[in-house]
């Protein structure tokens, strides 16, 4: 499957789950902020996902495991430096970018882009 | 008005499918509201059952399914409608039958199907709507804030329907 194609799906199972139109999944939109995703949607996508797709998602394999509720990761409110590493380790495929080295943690769901997604359908295909 | 919105539960295969029923009856107050006679319009009364209370009766139905898979150790809340389609009307005298699925189970919640049919008397029983859902487990999601001990989703009357039915709960 082309890069193409699994965006093409990606975005087909963001605009029934998250009731958006077409021409706002674009790989740049975070899932929360700009399309309006919510802690519960989350489920629903990785449920999605692995139905359009025929792979089975692991419980932290896409998104965070309450690494955010982990003292070690999390001071102030905001997420440490070893913090953000371990996210980073576990997640590949997220976005980074625009959170900078000590975001709040109320933030981190940002880290979740359309294109981050298509990345991980991308990276989990071919494994298999 | 009592809050629950199926009246027997048919059949139970735990953590698979779990079949109820509705009968639709005008003794019911909110059939008289919706929708009463239009004198503007010059329009007659129209009793049907409101859609959303047949997405609340799949709920329920899907709810208890979920609930009983672990026998009713979490608190299950209704937490999206994926989808809901609802193709006619039910309307007193007519029963409807819930079918609820499980599609996944996972920690914080669950995804289920429900399947409408309408069975009206001198017809054959007609599907006539889908409705999709997630639960969510609301210990597991909620970041450390308390709920009450008790498990309040699943209250009185659904142990009626329950034990009524015939359905066994620890």
């Amino acid at each position: 499957m082309t890069r193409d194609e699994i965006f093409e799906k990606v975005r087909d199972l963001l605009v029934e789950a998250l009731a958006v139109d077409e021409d706002e999944v674009t790989p740049e939109a975070r899932l929360t902020v700009d399309l309006g995703a919510e802690s519960i949607d989350f489920l629903d996508i990785k449920f999605q996902l692995e139905q359009t797709f025929g792979f089975q998602i692991n419980e932290g394999e896409l998104f965070p495991d309450n690494v955010t509720q982990d003292e070690t990761f999390v001071h102030e409110g905001r997420v440490t430096p070893s913090g953000l590493a371990a996210l980073k380790e576990r997640l590949p495929h997220a976005d980074f970018s625009s959170l900078g080295d000590n975001p709040e943690v109320t933030r981190v769901a940002e880290i979740f882009t359309v294109d981050a997604l298509v990345r991980f359908c991308e990276a989990k295909l071919a494994r298999e | 008005m009592r809050w629950i919105w199926i009246d027997r539960i048919l059949e139970l295969v735990p953590g698979e499918r779990l079949v109820a029923i509705k009968n639709i009856s005008l003794a019911e107050e909110h059939l008289h509201d919706h929708f009463p006679v239009d004198s503007v319009e010059g329009l007659p009364a129209a009793p049907a059952m409101p859609g959303s209370l047949v997405i609340e009766g799949v709920a329920q139905t899907a709810g208890i399914l979920v609930g009983h898979a672990e026998n009713f150790r979490h608190k299950v809340i209704l937490a999206k409608i994926t989808k809901a389609v609802l193709n006619r009307d039910a309307v007193p005298g007519d029963t409807l039958r819930y079918t609820a699925t499980i599609a996944q189970r996972m920690p914080q919640g669950a995804v289920t199907r429900g399947t409408i049919e309408l069975l009206s008397p001198g017809f054959e029983t007609e599907r006539i709507g889908q409705v999709d859902l997630v639960f969510s487990h609301l210990d597991n999601n909620m970041g450390g804030v308390q709920f009450p001990e008790h498990n309040f989703v699943f209250g009185d009357s659904f142990k009626t329907v329950l034990r009524t039915s015939g359905v066994h709960v620890d």
